[in-house]
C-alpha cells in the first residue's frame, strides 16, 4: 500500500509487544480473573432470574406503583403499564428482562465505583487534573475497543459485556459527582467548617446532600449509557434485546429489529423518567436554600 | 483594657503565589496597588493589632475589600494568617493542632454568616442542632438543646420547617440560634444583617442587643453600615485596605475621625444620636452665690467669652444662671443675689445622648447644664454649641488606637 507518511518506527514491533504483553496477562491471570468475577456473574444472573420469576402481571403493577410514588402523578404509571404491556405483547418480555438485569447490575457497579471516585476527585485538584483526560478517553474511545480485551480475558459472555458496559457508563457519574460537590454553596461549607465538622461530617452533612441533584443527573446519564450499550454488548453474548436487534440485522429481518428497538426505547423512557422524577423529589428540599 | 478576650497581634494576610516574599513590603509605605504590582500578592490584612474585650460587642467596619471578613475568619482560623498571632483567652489559635482547632470551633467560637449558610436539606431544629451533633451529642439531646434556642430567638412553631420556607430575617434567626446553641463564649457575626431589608435589620439589631444584655457574649460583628456599627458596637474598629484606620467608641470615632477615610464614613451620620451631651458641652464660668457681684460677673463673661454665668452651690451643683444679655440691665449686686431674678437651670446627666437633650436645649432660656453623677456642673450646652456638635465642627482630630 502506498503510504506517504514515512515509517519512523517499526510499528509492527510495538504492536506485537503490546499484544504479547496482553496475551501474557490473559494466560497468567485469565483464569483467576474469571473466578474473581464469578460472584458478579451470579448477581447478574440472580437479578435476571428474579425478574423472570416474578409474573408479568405482578411486575407491571409494581413498576407502575414505584413510578407513581416517584412522580405523584397518574400519567406516568399509565405510560409505564402501556409500555411494559406492549413489550410483552411484542414477545420481548424475556430479552427485556435480561437487558434490565444487565443494565441494573452495570448501574449498580457504576454507582459503587463512580461516586467514591467522584468524591475523591472533588477533594484533590491534582487527582481531578489526572482523571478528567482519562474520563475523556473513556468516553470517546469507540466502545468496540473495550470489547476486545474483555473478550480475550473472559471469553464471550455476560461478564465481558457487563464490564464493558460499566467502563462505558461510569464516566458521567464520576464527572457529575465531582462537579456537584465542587459546586456546593461555599458559604454552607464554610459554616459547617466553622462549627467544627470533621471532613467526614462535612461530606455527609453538607457536600453529598447538597450535591444530590447533580449526582442523580449522573446516575440518570449512567443508566441511559448502559442501556445504549446493550446492543453492542449483545455481540459478545450478553443476550437480551440487543441480541434481537443483532439478529434483525444479520437476517435482514426488519420487523424483528424494529420491535426490539422499540423495546429498548420503552425501557429507556421508563428508567429515564423514574430516575429524573426521583431526583426532583430529592431536590425539593434544596430549592432556594439561600434567598 | 486589662485582659482582652481576643487579642490580634500584628496579623497580616497576603493572598498570592508567594506571600512570604511580599511580607517585608507591608512595613514600608508601599500601597496595596504597588504591592500587587511588585509581587503579585493581594494585601488582605496589614499589621492589624486589636484587643477585644470580653462581654462586649466589637464592630469591625470597612468598605468591601477592606479586609474585615478576612479578619474575622482569622479568629476561628477559617483563614490562616501570613504573619502574626491571634490569641483567644491566651490560646494561640495559629499554633493549634487540627484536633484542638476543632475543639475551639465546637465549643468556644461560633459564627453567623451573611447569607445564613444554612443546610437547605435540614429542618430548622436540625440546623440549629448542627454544632451539637458535630460535637457528638445524641440526636435527642441535641434537639432538646436546640429547642431552647428556638424559643430564645422566637421561632417556636417553625422548628419543623425547612429554611427555604422562612423569610430572610427568620433564616438569620436560625443562623443566630445555631451559633448560640453551642454555648460558645465568642460569637463571630460576618455581615450578619446586611442581607436583610432595613426594617428587619433594625429588629434583628434590637434582638441582638436584648440577647446580649442577657448573655454577655464576646461578639465580633462585621458590617459596612456605620449606623449599625454605632447602634450596637461598644467598640468600633475601622479597616481600610487591610490596615486599621481607627479604633474606639462610636463617639470617639465621630468626634475625632483619624483620617480622611474615617471622615468620609462619618460624614452622613446623624451625630446627635451617637454623641453624648458632654461632647457638646462648653466650659461655662461658675460663681457661688456669695461671690456674686456685677464686676466679677462681667469679668468672667468677657474673659471666657461665655453666654452665661452659672450660679453653683457649695457642692458645685448649678442653681441658676445669669445670661450675658440680661446682666447689663441691672447693675445692682443685690438684685442678682435674689434667686427670683436669675434664670432657672435645666440639668442633664453627662452621659445623655445629645438627641435626647435637644428639646431641653430648645426650651431652656439659659444653656442647659451638664452635670456629673453627683450633680456637679461640668459645662453647659447652648443652642449654638449643640448645633456645632451636630454639624461636627468642633474638636481637634486625634486618633485613639485600640
Amino acid at each position: 500500500m502506498a503510504d506517504n507518511f514515512p515509517d519512523l518506527i517499526d510499528m509492527r514491533a510495538v504492536r506485537s509487544a503490546i499484544d504479547g504483553w496482553f496475551n501474557g496477562i490473559v494466560s497468567s491471570y485469565g483464569q483467576a480473573l474469571e473466578t474473581a468475577f464469578l460472584p458478579v456473574l451470579r448477581l447478574l444472573n440472580g437479578i435476571e432470574d428474579f425478574l423472570l420469576w416474578v409474573p408479568w402481571f405482578v411486575l407491571i403493577p409494581v413498576v407502575a406503583l414505584v413510578s407513581f410514588a416517584a412522580t405523584r402523578d397518574w400519567r406516568m404509571p399509565i405510560a409505564v403499564i402501556v409500555m411494559l404491556f406492549l413489550t410483552g405483547v411484542l414477545g420481548l418480555w424475556q430479552p427485556a428482562m435480561a437487558t434490565v438485569a444487565l443494565m441494573l447490575t452495570a448501574t449498580l457497579f457504576a454507582i459503587v465505583i463512580g461516586i467514591p471516585v467522584g468524591i475523591l476527585m472533588s477533594f484533590s485538584n491534582r487527582l481531578q487534573a489526572v482523571m478528567l483526560p482519562v474520563l475523556d478517553v473513556m468516553q470517546t474511545m469507540p466502545i468496540f475497543v473495550y470489547l476486545i480485551p474483555f473478550v480475550m480475558l473472559f471469553g464471550p459472555g455476560k461478564i465481558p459485556a457487563l464490564l464493558a458496559t460499566i467502563v462505558f457508563s461510569v464516566p458521567p457519574l464520576v464527572r457529575l459527582t465531582n462537579l456537584g460537590i465542587r459546586e456546593v454553596n461555599p458559604e454552607v461549607i464554610e459554616a459547617v467548617t466553622a462549627f467544627g465538622a470533621t471532613p467526614m461530617q462535612k461530606l455527609f452533612a453538607a457536600q453529598l446532600p447538597l450535591a444530590t441533584p447533580t449526582i442523580m443527573a449522573g446516575i440518570n446519564q449512567t443508566t441511559m449509557m448502559a442501556l445504549s450499550m446493550v446492543v453492542i454488548a449483545s455481540m459478545i453474548g450478553a443476550g437480551g434485546l440487543g441480541y434481537e436487534v443483532l439478529q434483525g440485522i444479520q437476517r435482514l429481518d426488519v420487523s424483528r429489529g424494529l420491535f426490539a428497538g422499540l423495546g429498548i426505547v420503552f425501557l429507556a423512557i421508563i428508567f429515564d423518567r423514574l430516575v429524573q422524577a426521583y431526583g426532583k423529589r430529592v431536590q425539593k428540599h434544596l430549592e432556594a436554600g439561600n434567598t | 483594657m486589662a485582659d482582652p478576650k481576643i487579642r490580634i497581634e500584628r496579623v497580616s494576610k497576603l493572598f498570592g503565589p508567594d506571600p512570604q516574599a511580599a511580607l517585608p513590603l507591608l512595613d514600608t509605605d508601599a500601597s496595596k496597588a504597588e504591592i500587587m504590582e511588585q509581587t503579585g500578592s493581594i494585601v488582605g490584612l496589614r499589621n492589624v493589632d486589636l484587643d477585644i474585650a470580653g462581654g462586649s460587642i466589637f464592630v469591625v467596619m470597612g468598605l468591601s475589600g477592606s479586609g474585615k471578613s478576612t479578619l474575622i475568619r482569622h479568629i476561628n482560623r477559617l483563614i490562616e494568617p501570613t504573619a502574626g498571632r491571634i490569641l483567644v483567652d491566651d490560646t494561640d489559635v495559629v499554633s493549634l493542632s487540627k484536633a484542638a482547632l476543632r475543639e475551639l470551633r465546637l465549643h468556644r467560637v461560633s459564627m453567623v454568616f451573611q447569607n445564613f449558610g444554612l443546610l437547605p436539606n435540614k429542618t430548622v431544629i436540625d440546623n440549629i442542632a448542627l454544632g451539637l451533633r458535630f460535637a457528638g451529642a445524641t440526636n435527642s439531646r441535641a434537639r432538646d438543646l436546640a429547642m431552647e434556642q428556638v424559643e430564645r430567638v422566637g421561632l417556636k412553631g417553625f422548628e419543623k420547617q425547612y429554611p427555604r420556607q422562612l423569610s430572610g430575617g427568620m433564616q438569620q434567626r436560625v443562623g443566630l440560634a445555631r451559633a448560640l446553641a453551642t454555648n460558645a463564649e465568642i460569637l463571630l457575626m460576618d455581615e450578619a444583617f446586611s442581607a436583610l431589608d432595613p426594617l428587619i435589620r433594625h429588629d434583628m439589631q434590637s434582638q441582638l442587643l436584648e440577647l446580649q444584655a442577657d448573655l454577655k457574649k464576646t461578639i465580633v460583628f462585621i458590617t459596612h453600615d456605620l449606623d449599625e456599627a454605632l447602634r450596637i458596637g461598644d467598640q468600633i474598629a475601622i479597616l481600610n485596605d487591610g490596615s486599621l484606620s481607627q479604633c474606639g467608641t462610636g463617639e470617639e470615632i465621630l468626634l475625632h475621625p483619624a483620617d480622611g477615610y474615617v471622615k468620609r464614613f462619618v460624614r452622613n451620620v446623624d451625630r446627635a444620636r451617637v454623641i453624648t451631651v458632654s461632647a457638646a458641652a462648653r466650659k461655662m464660668p461658675t460663681i457661688t452665690c456669695a461671690e456674686i457681684s456685677i464686676d466679677k460677673i462681667a469679668r468672667l463673661l468677657s474673659a471666657e467669652d461665655a453666654q452665661a454665668v452659672f450660679i453653683v452651690d457649695d457642692e458645685g451643683q448649678p442653681t441658676g444662671a445669669i445670661s450675658a444679655t440680661s446682666v447689663a440691665h441691672h447693675t445692682d449686686d443685690s438684685y442678682w443675689r435674689d434667686p427670683k431674678h436669675v434664670l432657672p437651670v435645666t440639668r442633664v446627666s453627662y452621659d445623655t445622648i445629645l438627641a435626647n437633650a435637644l428639646s431641653d436645649v430648645a426650651e431652656s432660656e439659659a444653656p442647659v447644664a451638664v452635670v456629673d453623677e453627683r450633680g456637679r456642673m461640668i459645662g453647659a450646652i447652648s443652642r449654638q454649641s449643640a448645633l456645632e456638635a451636630m454639624a461636627g465642627t468642633n474638636g481637634p482630630s486625634n486618633s485613639a488606637k485600640c
